[in-house]
């Protein structure tokens, strides 16, 4: 049978791709749909604690609340962050995180 | 699932899968088939010519000496000729697609279409006594508490074929025709989904089966004449509903980029829109595509604001639903009204793609952002007034 | 059989999920996280979240995907092929992932709370039912169904209301914000960056 830990490990090793997604890649793009997938890891995590923790015998719907605003700034987020390579994009013409050394000095 | 799961027998698997296998492939299949050829006719007719009358039963092939028409009705065979046809015409890949996307694309907008009839309840419940089952079954696929979400997020993700076709075909003019369909999807999602708001409002609930049973023993939200109906509350709420249906049908008709929405496929600006690399059965595969996410479409509509499979009047003629007790009889006849509506929906899309002209896409922008979204919201908080004031029960 | 379909739609969402790094191509980045994302939303279902489950693919896959895959094709950005691997940097990342993986399995070795099954954790609606005050909910609880959507609604608005109009506030200055960053600068100015 399938417990508790089985989802944990699974939304574990899933925040590990998108964690090695975010070091590895360089296109701005893909590093982002990184972090919307290590997101999502968080809320498979919040759902199972959800459905193991039961309150009266209901799952605990505090979790799944936690998820839904997760959600829900997630995608205000994604739409903020695609403007912004958008504008990155006319200035510079790449999206490679490596063109953006301006800082540097 | 661990409640479904528990539930789970070898009569419920294969009750599931005789529903899935009738529904589909042998309703909405050929419903897809007939609806082409029915805007075919229909077409012919409004623009005083004939149509497809003569594709026949080729007895002539055997040496008889006339074709058998079916129903004395010239041209019923034409779907399966056409079907024929695009199965032998040559499949053509251009050289300067993405192969691989290329193919996947067809197959991305027929099969989200094809998946929301799973929610849709086709029908009240058949008593299938005689083959030794206890209780009667649904006539719904799936009985999902979660009945019209399910059916957006399953038809947001038809947006996925019509973009990859325009962007793997590597040319201009699918391309501009995706970028067109996908944006005009995305806006009138929103007023699509804002419309049904005050219809879950008024029903208090998100299973579509549960919407139609109720429509059916308090009368359909834009006929609400029998049940309680006639209490001042709901005469009251009939014109938000209203507002709902009409606001809710014009986004169908953009969700599905049919005429006077057409945009992504207009042939005078686009050549054919983001299918225009694709020729034979991929091409047919988004042609059918469209007409079954237009059948769905329909079904949503019947079922939430048409009283889905009831029948008018239907508790005041002894025809109502009554759970746990509904003749075998009374069950098709349910079903028969849900198509029967269903049909009569289509034969109205049709109609319309045949009188109004094209919109302009600055106006089909402006119409999705500036009015229909404002009314769609305006609406719901109308609807919150009313059911403040006059309470429903 | 649920173990089965548990282990299917795991796979799904982790090799999708290995795809989406592993992709040269952007547009096959995006279409695999489509992937995994709806492997993830049937992991949810599978807890009894349809709500949730839905929403993933409600959102995820059907809104914010598309939006992605919109400004990959808008930016008509190149796969970045012919280019060479820095091996340095994978080697690292894959060193990071692996290192985590066997730090989180070490921890849920000792996490004895975690061995429950689904089957030790069995929903007892009727308990549920007896609890809520609300009668469209208690009803549904009765029947032996668990009306998902409306429990996490009821949750929604009488435990957080505040929380909910924050986000909503904060979806506007969202959608405010996008509209000004992607507005082309008109005035011939050098653009803001």
């Amino acid at each position: 049978m399938i417990t508790l830990n089985d989802y944990l490990l699974v939304a574990g090793i899933l925040f590990a791709i998108g964690l090695a997604g975010v070091v590895v890649r360089r296109n701005i793009i893909v590093i982002y749909m990184c972090l919307e997938m290590m997101l999502s890891a968080a809320n498979l995590t919040l759902v199972a604690f959800s459905r193991f923790h039961l309150v009266d015998g209901a799952p605990d719907y505090a979790a799944q609340s936690l998820v839904f605003f997760t959600i829900t700034v997630a995608a205000a987020e994604v739409a903020v962050g695609l403007a912004i390579i958008v504008a990155l994009f006319r200035a510079k013409q790449s999206v490679d995180v490596e063109s953006v050394t301006k800082l540097k000095g | 699932m661990t409640v479904l799961l528990g539930s789970i027998d070898l009569t419920f698997l294969a009750i599931s899968l005789a529903k899935i296998i009738v529904l589909t492939f042998m309703v909405i299949l050929p419903m897809v088939a007939y609806s082409v050829m029915a805007e075919r006719r229909g077409a012919a007719i409004m623009q005083d010519r004939v149509g497809p009358n003569r594709t026949n039963l080729p007895l002539t092939l055997l040496g008889f000496k006339k074709d058998l028409s079916i129903f004395g009705m010239g041209g019923l065979l034409q779907p399966m000729a056409d079907g024929l046809k695009f199965i032998l015409k040559e499949d053509f890949t251009p050289k300067h697609v993405r192969t691989f996307y290329f193919w996947l694309a067809p197959a991305l907008t027929m099969v989200p279409a094809l998946l929301t009839c799973a929610v849709l309840p086709f029908g009240s419940e058949l008593n299938l006594g005689f083959l030794g089952l206890a209780h009667p079954v649904k006539a719904v696929i799936a009985d999902l508490n979660v009945g019209p979400l399910y059916t957006f997020a399953i038809a947001s993700l038809g947006v996925y074929g019509i973009v990859l076709a325009g962007w793997s075909s590597n040319s201009k003019y699918p391309f501009l025709g995706a970028v067109r369909s996908s944006s005009q999807m995305i806006s009138y999602e929103l007023s699509l989904g804002l419309a049904i708001v005050p219809v879950l409002m008024v029903f208090g609930e998100l299973n579509l089966g549960k919407i139609a049973a109720a429509q059916d023993a308090d009368g359909w939200l834009v006929l609400p004449l029998w049940g309680d109906g006639l209490s001042p509350g709901r005469l009251l709420l009939w014109i938000p509903m209203l507002i709902s249906f009409v606001i809710f049908t014009i986004a169908m008709f953009a969700e599905t980029n049919r005429m006077p929405f057409d945009l992504p496929e207009c042939e005078t600006e686009l050549v054919a829109g983001y299918h225009t690399e694709y020729s034979s059965m991929k091409f047919a595969l988004f042609f059918l595509g469209e007409y079954a996410a237009m059948i769905i479409g329909s079904g949503l509509a019947v079922t939430l604001f048409l009283g889905g499979w009831s029948i008018p009047f239907g508790p005041l003629l002894g025809l109502g639903y009554t759970p746990g007790a509904t003749p075998l009889w009374l069950g098709l006849l349910h079903i028969a009204t849900f198509f029967a509506k269903v049909i009569v929906f289509i034969l109205f899309f049709i109609g319309v793609r045949w009188t109004v002209p094209r919109f302009r896409y600055d106006q089909l922008m402006k119409l999705g952002w500036l009015w229909m979204f404002e009314i769609a919201l305006a609406n719901v908080l109308l609807t919150a007034v009313i059911m403040w004031l006059v309470p429903l029960k | 059989m649920p173990s089965v379909l548990f282990y299917l739609f795991a796979a799904i969402t982790l090799l999708f999920g290995v795809g989406v790094v592993v992709a040269r191509n952007p547009v096959a980045s995006a279409l695999s996280l489509v992937c995994s994302f709806t492997g993830l939303a049937a992991l949810f279902i599978s807890l009894d979240a349809y709500f949730i489950g839905t929403l993933q693919i409600l959102v995820y896959a059907g809104a914010v995907m598309v939006l992605f895959l919109f400004i990959i094709m808008l930016l008509d950005i190149k796969a970045a092929e012919g280019r060479q691997t820095n091996y340095a940097t994978a080697v690292g990342g894959l060193l990071l992932a692996v290192l985590f993986t066997v730090q989180i399995a070490m921890v849920l070795g000792d996490f004895k709370e975690g061995n429950k099954t689904l089957a030790d954790q069995t929903l007892n609606l009727g308990a549920a039912a007896s609890k809520t005050s609300l009668n469209t909910i208690k009803d549904e609880l009765a029947e032996g169904t668990l009306p998902d959507a409306k429990l996490m609604g009821f949750t929604l608005f009488d435990k957080y209301p505040f929380q909910l109009q924050v986000v909503g506030l904060l979806l506007l200055a969202g959608t405010v914000g996008v509209v000004v960053l992607s507005k082309r600068d008109r005035g011939g100015k050098e653009e803001v960056s």
